[in-house]
């Protein structure tokens, strides 16, 4: 599937964005590289690449790296050098960092992001990239040249930004690791979920709820080893009252996931989407304060704002449907490696 | 020479509307009021006036307020009457000056300084009568790791935990300080409202066993009543290290306050005086309290959590840190301006600094060390309403304690003078005739009532801020700006300025 597919679906939504934020995120997209890191990074400034770059040196072997193909076009202005890496960790340094792999490729984003001036890694999963920047979305999308990547799994947003100002970094989706998040809402439960997160070294430098869910869910799933599903019950969990009428091992389930990690509970409205390798994770805030459809086409999933943003792409579907508020709607490939 | 003190309050009677009926007579322990024969009419000595108001709420006919005496020493900016009275006492008496419930001299008040969040246009507010709205939250460790059953389903590794169904519990007073009257209104409006009430350190009368669900007992440097179907009774226990009120000291009741159910109680002679030492004799430093938590996890098979109460004072961030590690379950930090029985005035209003700063850095220190999940905070001494509970549960803390407020709600007046054991709304009294006056069942009511009232209000104003959990709310400090703080003040509690946004 090509990144024009999604150009064209959210082009119609247009009107729930305000040009202040595109953006995309592939997967399956450099099956060429697929055991390499890919590093997207916007760099203000030439001296700011550099001193990436003699960072990235110290601490992984490039596979290759260039500047990402872009067409100019008029409704997209003012981007930053964008960059992009294939990497693998040094062998010796992983080994005396005694991290996991994945961890100590995190911990090297989380570095450039917060100590290097100009510099911001914006996608560092493995065969999956994010493309994004100031604009409206489809006009990103043309920008990047996305009709040019296929992959089997898309996603994409519009923003309308009101807490942080528009600027590339701060565009959805936002990435850690194969991990990407575009999401719609503004959580009220933010500073708990921040001052809670950040105490397992996470730094939430944007200011963003996209960011700090994107942590969350990096912190359960990668970090506790929960499944997206559980982890659904952390973020979006069911009223107690709506708890105590599940079967007893739900009960059991529920009870325990809210007792153990109530600071990550997210209230206010919220509509996400996960990306992750082989899979998507649809998630509403639990009073389903804002909208996600879902619908299936064979064995095709979409999942959207509005059912029309998929009929533009599939006119013709099995099945349309809204997950209720808290109901994790997950669709993964049957290889979950994603190939 | 024995210096006369002008009363600092009179009494004043309508003469015009007063029946002679004679209920303020019976109604004053103190002795206020009389009926003079050869006048016919009622007569009161304001130096006996402890100002509980009592005979004002009694009167039928309204005849009676109390009012501040416009009597005074020349005006002078430094030595004030209060001043100059308890320099008289002193030098009359040579002891040390005692007085009862929080703090009340003029110091900040850092609540009044704080201004709450709400939603507008980005986020909707949440209407509280329409939608569900949670105040249901669990007090206690929530370390856990992530283990699984051979069918991949999660086991529940949590340690035990207290399930509150709104954050709010009623903090230590001691039977013995308090009656038998108020003690069941405590241990009543628990079970019904589904939170928890404390023993203080006077040990658990027999009749309240059947409350022990929704008790906390307290293990206090007395060790008072101590035994272990107390400590099996009870839903948790908290080893109390120290009081808002008076850091760094013991606690005295005296021996006239020890009746024979008190006595029996406490497991100490009756008419003897119940002293705490100051620290506990078997607690020197920091692993010795890990030894006391451990040896009560180790008595009641590690079913119960385990709270640590300590007075706020300079260096409580660190001495927090320290009880975090110490397989503590929760960490009770009691402010200076907390509600006593009775305490060295100097000391009460000298010694500790104000919950707010304490609860904000104790939240923060804990959080930079990563160990925030170890333990539960409870922040009391002292929580005036609704509002102040929600700042205090958005500035960090789990739950509040309510002492003063719990006191207020069963008829006390706040007169301070519960050390002279004559407390005329049966609350800080053990004499039979005061304690009736308490009826447990209005006392329940009105305690249930109080905290069903402030659960709404909890619930209004976090719906008001598009927030349906209380968790979701704790620790939330970008819900919270300050207003007339300074840079400083503002940086301690960890919160915005007024007008500053994100």
């Amino acid at each position: 599937m090509s990144g024009q597919r999604m150009i064209d679906s959210i082009a119609v939504m247009r009107e729930r964005s305000n040009g202040l934020g595109g953006g995309f995120a592939g997967y399956g997209i450099y099956p060429d590289y697929k055991e390499f890191y890919a590093f997207h990074l916007f760099f203000d400034s030439k001296e700011a690449r550099k001193e990436t770059e003699s960072f990235i040196l110290r601490h992984f072997e490039i596979a290759y790296s260039s500047e990402i193909q872009t067409r100019k076009i008029p409704q997209v202005t003012d981007e930053p050098i964008i960059w992009r890496y294939f990497l693998a960790p040094l062998s010796r340094k992983l080994a005396d960092s005694h991290l996991d792999e994945r961890e100590y490729v995190a911990r090297c984003v989380n570095r450039i992001n917060v100590c290097i001036d100009g510099a911001y890694v914006f996608s560092s999963g493995k065969n999956m990239g994010i493309f994004k920047g100031v604009g409206y979305p489809e006009d990103i999308g043309a920008f990047y040249r996305l009709d040019e990547y296929f992959g089997y799994c898309w996603t994409c947003h519009g923003r309308y930004p009101t807490n942080t100002p528009g600027w590339w970094g701060g565009a959805h989706p936002f990435g850690l690791l194969d991990y990407s998040i575009v999401h719609n809402g503004e959580i009220s439960s933010y500073d708990a979920n921040r001052r809670y997160i950040e105490m397992f070294g996470y730094k939430c430098t944007l200011k963003t709820d996209t960011e700090v869910i994107t942590y969350i869910i990096d912190y359960l799933v990668r970090k506790r080893g929960l499944t997206m599903q559980e982890a659904a019950k952390v973020i979006a969990p069911s009223f107690w009252a709506t708890i105590s009428s599940k079967s007893e091992e739900a009960q059991r389930e529920e009870t325990f996931l809210r007792r153990a990690f109530p600071s990550l509970l997210v209230t206010g409205p919220f509509s996400i989407i996960v990306g992750y390798t082989g899979g998507i994770m649809a998630l509403n805030d639990r009073l389903k304060l804002r909208s996600a459809v879902c619908a299936t086409k064979g064995d095709l999933a979409y999942v959207a704002s509005e059912e029309s943003a998929i009929r533009k792409v599939e006119p013709d579907l099995d099945k349309v449907w809204s997950p209720a508020g808290g109901e994790a709607a997950v669709f993964e490939l049957y290889d979950k490696e994603g190939v | 020479m024995q210096t006369y003190i002008y009363p600092e309050y009179e009494v004043v009677r309508d003469r015009a509307k007063c029946v002679n009926c004679r209920i303020c007579e019976r109604e004053c322990a103190n002795g206020v009021h009389r009926f003079d024969e050869k006048l016919k009419v009622m007569v009161e000595d304001s130096a006996k006036c402890v100002n509980c108001h009592r005979c004002v709420c009694m009167c039928p006919v309204h005849a009676l307020k109390i009012v501040k005496s416009d009597d005074t020493y020349k005006l002078n900016a430094n030595w004030d009457n209060r001043t100059i009275n308890e320099i008289f006492k002193q030098a009359d008496s040579g002891g040390v000056l005692l007085s009862s419930m929080g703090n009340p001299n003029t110091y900040p008040i850092f609540w009044d300084n704080l201004l709450i969040n709400a939603s507008q246009v980005t986020n909707p507010p949440i209407d509280p009568l329409r939608e569900p709205m949670e105040t249901q939250m669990w007090l206690g460790s929530r370390v856990v790791s992530i283990r699984r059953d051979a069918e991949g389903k999660l086991v529940d590794t949590l340690k035990p935990q207290l399930k509150l169904s709104v954050p709010i519990m009623f903090s230590a007073m001691s039977y013995g300080s308090i009656s038998y009257n108020a003690h069941e209104s405590l241990a009543r409006a628990a079970s019904e409202l589904g939170i928890y009430y404390n023993t203080g350190e006077g040990g658990l009368h027999k009749d309240f066993y059947k409350y022990g669900a929704n008790t906390i007992v307290q293990v206090a440097s007395g060790r008072f009543g101590v035994f272990r179907e107390y400590l099996d009774t009870a839903a948790a226990i908290e080893i109390k290290m120290g009081q808002g009120a008076k850091p760094g000291i013991g606690g005295h009741l005296p021996g006239a306050k020890i009746t024979a159910d008190v006595a029996e109680t406490r497991m100490i002679p009756e008419g003897a005086d119940a002293i705490s030492p100051a620290p506990h004799h078997d607690i020197y430093s920091i692993e010795d309290l890990r030894q006391l938590v451990m040896s009560l996890k180790e008595a009641t098979d590690y079913k119960k959590p385990v709270f640590v109460k300590i007075a706020a004072v300079h260096n409580i961030a660190a001495i927090a840190s320290g009880i975090a590690r110490s397989g503590a379950d929760v960490i009770a930090i009691d402010g200076f301006r907390g509600g006593t029985g009775a305490a060295p005035t100097r000391i009460r209003d000298n010694v500790g600094i104000p919950v707010e700063v304490a609860l904000a850095q104790v939240d923060q220190r804990l959080r930079e060390e990563g160990i925030r999940d170890n333990v539960s905070i409870v922040a009391g001494g002292s929580i005036r309403s609704s509002g102040d509970l929600l700042k205090a549960i958005a500035l960090g803390a789990d739950a509040c304690y309510i002492g003063t407020a719990a006191l207020l709600a069963m008829g006390c007046h706040l007169c301070r003078s519960c050390h002279s054991g004559k407390c005329n709304w049966g609350i800080a009294t053990q004499r039979p005739d005061l304690v009736k006056r308490l009826d447990p069942d209005e006392g329940a009511r009105r305690l249930v009532n109080l905290v069903t009232a402030w659960k709404h209000e909890l619930e209004e104003m976090m719906g008001g801020m598009g927030i349906n959990s209380v968790e979701a709310l704790r620790g939330n400090r970008l819900m919270l700006r300050g207003i007339g703080l300074t840079d400083r003040e503002l940086n301690i509690l960890g919160v915005k300025s007024a007008g500053e946004s994100m």
